[in-house]
């Protein structure tokens, strides 16, 4: 009360230089010394409220006579500016100071680990089955499916096997229901192709990925249930050599631009001439080289005939691979077990593409 | 088939730098498949042939040991201390024990050695193969003399399998006198430079099972001559061996029999055929049935012996009767099938034909009237016999892919002759041959169709020369149209040669595979995936990136699981069909469900160490009809009429596609962040939405009791008026017969089942910003609250655009048997602001249906 009191007594020296000098110094010297924000909003109304120095200078002003009022106008005007931007500056100084404190202040350990929500993973075999399916949709194929309970018709008979065909046998075959049901789980997805040849029109380029079934005791290597991806192609003008750019194409599409494919002649009823596969794999152990990987040929004219297909105007190719088996040697999977037991720990790291 | 590649070369005209690798990429090649390529084993140091001269029985010991003397003539040895220190093994043949510390050994070489042996199948004054002290055999198995039974043994006297040459480990190794003298190097009269072969041929090649048919493979594929081992002369005969009657021609084609007499019954057989037959895995038993396994493994036509004394009355070649019985060689009583072609006599049945001898008119050790027998039967009845029996003889073998009919006469006559030269045998003049083989069918294609088939322009003549290189008759001629033709008769040995395109495998092999080019084909623009497959995959998304594991258990069940699920006995679900001969004796059903199959994955998981699981599987389950499921069997001459194919198509059960998943323990994990939540059966039937959102379908939950489900936390899953599947938590009962977490929750689908969606309207986008209002109304807590929210929706109108429960009440403030359920209602205009007293007038409208319908009180 006394300090006011003191500045209206001495109300002319309130618009004197030496004065504003001395109320921008005080301010200055305020707000520099305010340590935090809050410090600095306890000091601002001393130096920049109503009842500041400036602010009762600048009420002086109307009492000056006019001549002299412009000037002192121009004059407190220019040192309230110093004292604002004094203000301002040391303001925005501590809010970055106080920011960064902050910041600093929030910091974690962002190597905990987080496993609240946990993961999920597909099976590679269907990842692999989708990208194989894949490969060969984009060569222009359509995928087709069928039961995995077939009518021994579609697994042996249209495809040639002859009726005492070894693998027609209780040793390879599971057999299913009644002696005369003539029901199997299909040994492969081959009868696929045949319902395929007696539905769909001419030319057909399918492939069939799928479960299958056949006698073996589950092992390291063998295992009862397991999947193959089968294709077939029926058009006119088909030629092996047809079927070995297919087979190269898709062997660099799963392998890599380096590999390709080998023909070895086997036999197999439902092609004719037959041959076994070879895979160049890069990636083998011990050193790329070529490794077995399925079967292939010219279709049988017997299973064309058979499929009501006139195997002197059509030609056809079709192969097949067993994907666990692809797996295995393209995912070093030691072990057929681990992709049929189920359990978490081997299907996790697939995610959700293998 | 091990055939040693010495005798491979033997009818091939083969320059001498042609290495075993070449012969093996040469079978690869014309594909052959070589299984194993194996060396005999390397042996190293002093392996001599020896005299046995005098056997000294040792009988204090717990077998039956001999000390023998053995001559082994002039022996140098190029460091006599160097005996002693070889880890020998303790083998049983010979008799060598370690840890005994040596004795003496005299240093100047006697020349007789005194060898301990643990074989007895032996006499003094046989030649046999002797490792002396400091031999290596195969296995690094090094020989040194030592002291053994009180002896000092001063080598060993060894078995064929300890020196390389085969399996046999019953005894030593007992050389036919004449064969070597004692002291010579036993390497070059063994010829253990040599390399065995492991051949795998194709089942359609049952000639590739012989030397005569790998002979002509190799000479086809290295196109060199063949000189046929088949080429022998058979003479012109003079009336029959043996009366046979033939009464089943067609079991049995032609049937051939020959006839020598005056056999010496303790020949040995030669060596050089002992070898072979060692070296190719087969045990030497006597001349006669040594030389009857040597023209098969020579010809491909296997052979049977009859000691002809025991035959009582003519031949009959017809099938068995029923009650039938025959002991076989092996000495199994065996009951025979009607189907099955046997040889009998006025005895009964005294053959198994092509698969295996009787025991009764066996060759003994005494016989010396032999009845050699070749037979060309039917392929088809010796597969079925050879199952029928568990019979899969090395002739079986042969049979069932196959022979040459017109080999029975010379296989026959080559046997023959080998009794008359080693056996001292005489050739009786008559020969029965009886039956007839149906001439092989010409095969006439286009001369051009390799070329066609394989898409490789080959050089001319090509199709002519290798059809006549593999034995075919090669004609040219020309069609109507003028079109080049190959007419081509395949020899006898090849009845796999029936269709053009048989012979285009032949010229495309022989030409090599390799030469084929890569070059795509012209296919046509495809349509992608199917919705139901694009379905598929999105579902099988959207389960992984929730949080499930995809697994794929089999689908055999054990029915044992229906009453662990508590399904009374009509329950469709037990109708599983049966797998006849199922791996698991227990496990023979097939799924009607993917729950069985999940379970025990959870359980094997649960067994290593995980409790918190979510798993799924997306698969075929097997769904027959009632009454019993029979398939059609059509021909397949042609295509089956468009009836058959529906009635062949419909025999086949139902096998929809199914969903599945399986949660136990935790669903969020607890960890440092605080606690975790337990999976629910909130979470099954969320499971069921997100597989029905991925398919772009609405699904709702209704109350169900169904089983294996808890009866007061089970869903029924329904998409429009179906019920596509159920989820919930597991029957407290269920969960405990199974052994599995409490409050395991489970959903199954049936994916095929939920409607495929066309296409997805876009929903239209109001900019307009809504009204929030909240509503509590309380009900008999018996309203399911997805019916109140379907209520409030319709009740609200048009202007309703979400319905969310935020929380549930009970309690005193309530009452008992009542509920408060609070919804949050999010109402919106799409051309306008919405004010706050028209979404409260649709609130009231909303609150109004409640009440009318559930008797649902605003709860104040």
């Amino acid at each position: 009360m006394s300090e006011v009191d003191k500045q209206e007594s001495t109300q002319v020296d309130a618009l004197a230089s030496e004065t504003l000098d001395a109320a921008v110094t005080a301010a200055k010297e305020a707000f520099a010394a305010a340590a935090d924000l809050d410090a600095l909003a306890t000091v601002k109304p001393a130096h920049l409220g109503d009842q500041a120095p400036l602010s009762l200078a600048r009420r002086e002003i109307g009492a000056l006579p006019k001549d002299r009022k412009a000037e002192a106008g121009k004059r407190v005007n220019e040192v309230r500016q110093a004292v604002q931007s004094a203000y301002d500056a040391r303001l925005a100084a501590l809010q970055a100071e106080r920011d960064e404190r902050v910041l600093r202040e929030e910091a974690v350990d962002v190597t905990l680990p987080w496993g609240k929500t946990p993961r999920g993973a597909r099976h590679p075999i269907t990842t692999v089955a989708e990208r194989v399916a894949d490969v060969f949709v984009a060569m222009g194929y359509e995928v087709a499916e069928g039961p995995e309970l077939e009518a021994e018709w579609f697994n042996f008979d249209a495809l040639n096997f002859g009726k005492d065909h070894p693998a027609r046998q209780l040793q390879d075959t599971f057999y299913v229901g009644d002696e005369d049901s003539n029901l199997v789980l299909r040994t492969h997805t081959s009868p696929v192709q045949a319902r395929a040849l007696l539905h769909r029109d001419l030319p057909v380029y399918i492939v069939c990925p799928g479960r299958t079934f056949r006698t073996d005791e589950l092992d390291s290597t063998h295992t009862p249930v397991f999947h193959q991806v089968e294709g077939l192609a029926v058009d006119k003008g088909i030629t092996m050599a047809h079927l070995k750019g297919t087979l190269d194409a898709f062997a660099r599409s799963m392998f890599g631009e380096e590999s390709g494919t080998r023909f070895r002649p086997h036999f197999f009823p439902f092609t004719e001439p037959s041959a076994e596969v070879d895979v160049w794999f890069p990636e083998k152990k011990g050193g790329a080289g070529w490794v077995e990987w399925g079967g292939c040929g010219m279709v049988n004219p017997n299973v064309l005939r058979a499929c009501g297909v006139d195997p002197d105007v059509y030609s056809g190719f079709a192969f097949g691979m067993g994907l666990e088996r692809t797996l295995q040697f393209r995912n070093g999977i030691p072990d057929m077990r681990d992709m049929v037991e189920g359990d978490v720990r081997f299907t996790l790291p697939f995610g959700t593409e293998a | 088939m091990r055939v040693p590649v010495s005798w491979l070369k033997e009818h091939l005209e083969l320059s001498d730098d042609v290495t075993t690798d070449a012969l093996v990429d040469a079978f690869v090649r014309i594909g052959i498949e070589v299984e194993d390529v194996e060396p005999l084993g390397e042996v190293t140091g002093p392996l001599v042939i020896g005299r046995v001269v005098e056997i000294e029985e040792l009988t204090e010991f717990k077998k039956p040991i001999r000390y023998c003397r053995v001559e082994v003539g002039d022996v140098d040895l190029d460091d006599p201390d160097d005996l002693d220190d070889a880890d020998a093994d303790a083998d049983d043949t010979a008799a060598q024990e370690s840890g005994e510390d040596d004795e003496d050994v005299d240093p100047s070489r006697p020349r007789t050695n005194g060898i301990v042996c643990g074989a007895s199948n032996f006499a003094e004054g046989d030649l046999v193969v002797v490792a002396l002290p400091g031999a290596v055999l195969p296995g690094d198995f090094t020989i040194a003399a030592r002291k053994t039974y009180g002896r000092v043994s001063e080598g060993m006297i060894c078995s064929a399998k300890e020196l390389g040459l085969g399996e046999d480990h019953s005894g030593i190794l007992v050389l036919p006198s004449g064969t070597a003298s004692p002291g010579d190097d036993a390497r070059d009269v063994l010829d253990l430079a040599d390399t065995i072969l492991e051949l795998a041929p194709t089942p359609d090649r049952g000639y590739a099972l012989s030397i005569r048919g790998l002979s002509r493979e190799l000479a086809c594929a290295l196109d060199v001559p063949l000189g046929d081992p088949a080429k022998i002369e058979v003479p012109e005969a003079e009336g029959e061996a043996w009366p046979v009657h033939l009464e089943d021609p067609e079991g049995c084609r032609r049937f051939v029999l020959r006839r020598v007499t005056g056999l010496d019954a303790g020949a040995p057989t030669p060596w050089w055929m002992r070898r072979r037959l060692l070296l190719s895995g087969m045990r030497s038993i006597s001349l006669a049935v040594d030389v009857t396994n040597y023209v098969m493994l020579e010809l491909g036509h296997p052979l049977h012996a009859f000691d002809t004394g025991t035959i009582k009355g003519d031949l009959v070649v017809r099938r068995a009767k029923q009650g039938e019985k025959l002991t076989t060689l092996d000495d199994v009583e065996r009951a025979l099938d009607v189907d099955d072609v046997v040889i009998a006599d006025d005895s009964g049945v005294i053959s198994l034909a092509g698969t295996m001898g009787g025991a009764g008119t066996e060759i003994g050790s005494d016989s010396t009237d032999v009845l050699l027998e070749a037979a060309h039967w039917d392929p088809a009845s010796i597969s079925r016999t050879a199952r029928r029996h568990k019979l899969f003889s090395e002739a079986a073998k042969r049979f069932e892919r196959f022979t040459d009919p017109q080999l029975c006469a010379v296989a026959v006559e080559r046997a023959a002759r080998l009794l008359r030269q080693y056996g001292d045998g005489t050739i009786r003049p008559g020969r029965t041959d009886v039956g007839e083989v149906p001439a092989a069918q010409a095969i006439t294609m286009p001369i051009n169709l390799p070329d066609r088939i394989a898409g490789v322009r080959y050089e001319r003549g090509v199709t002519v020369s290798r059809l006549t290189q593999i034995g075919c008759k090669v004609a040219v001629g020309s069609g109507d149209d003028g079109t080049a033709l190959v007419t081509a008769v395949p020899p006898s040995w090849r009845s796999d040669l029936v269709q053009p395109a048989d012979l285009v495998e032949e010229v495309l092999r022989l030409e090599g595979y390799d030469s084929i080019p890569s070059t795509l084909p012209p296919a046509p623009a495809g349509r992608g995936l199917t919705e139901t497959q694009r379905r598929r995959r999105t579902v099988s998304r959207a389960l992984a990136e929730d949080g499930y594991i995809e697994v794929l258990p089999f689908p055999f069940v054990a029915p044992s699981v229906w009453d662990a699920f508590g399904l009374p006995a009509d329950d469709a679900r037990r109708r599983g069909l049966t797998v006849r001969n199922p791996l698991e004796a227990d496990k023979f059903q097939l799924a009607t469900s993917l729950l069985p199959g999940l379970l025990e994955t959870v359980q094997r998981n649960i067994s290593r160490g995980f409790r918190d699981l979510a798993l799924f599987h997306i698969g075929q389950v097997v769904l027959p009809a009632e009454g019993k499921a029979v398939a059609p069997d059509p021909g397949v001459g042609a295509r089956p009429s468009d009836d058959e194919i529906a009635e062949l198509e419909q025999s086949v059960p139902d096998q929809p596609q199914h969903v599945a998943v399986v949660l136990t323990g935790q669903r969020q994990r607890s960890g440092w962040w605080g606690s975790g939540d337990a999976a629910t059966w909130a979470d099954a039937v969320q499971a069921a939405r997100t597989v029905a959102e991925a398919g772009g379908v609405e699904l709702r939950a209704e109350a169900a009791d169904l089983l294996p489900w808890h009866p007061g936390r089970c869903a029924r899953l329904v998409v429009g008026d179906a019920t596509v599947g159920h989820a919930g938590e597991l029957h407290p009962k269920v969960v405990e017969a199974l052994g599995l977490p409490k409050r395991t929750v489970a959903m199954e689908l049936d994916l095929d089942a939920v409607p495929l969606r066309d296409a997805r309207p876009a929903p239209s986008i109001s900019p307009f910003p809504p009204v929030l209002l909240d509503v509590a109304l309380v009900t008999d807590d018996g309203v399911a609250s997805a019916e109140l929210a379907d209520t409030l929706r319709t009740g609200a109108g048009d202007l309703i655009e979400d319905v969310a429960l935020f929380d549930i009440y009970t309690g005193e403030q309530v009452g008992e048997g009542k509920r408060s359920l609070a919804y949050k209602l999010r109402f919106r205009a799409p051309d306008r602001t919405l004010t706050v007293e028209e979404a409260t007038q649709a609130r009231d409208a909303a609150v109004a249906a409640a009440a009318e319908r559930f008797g649902a009180v605003l709860r104040g």
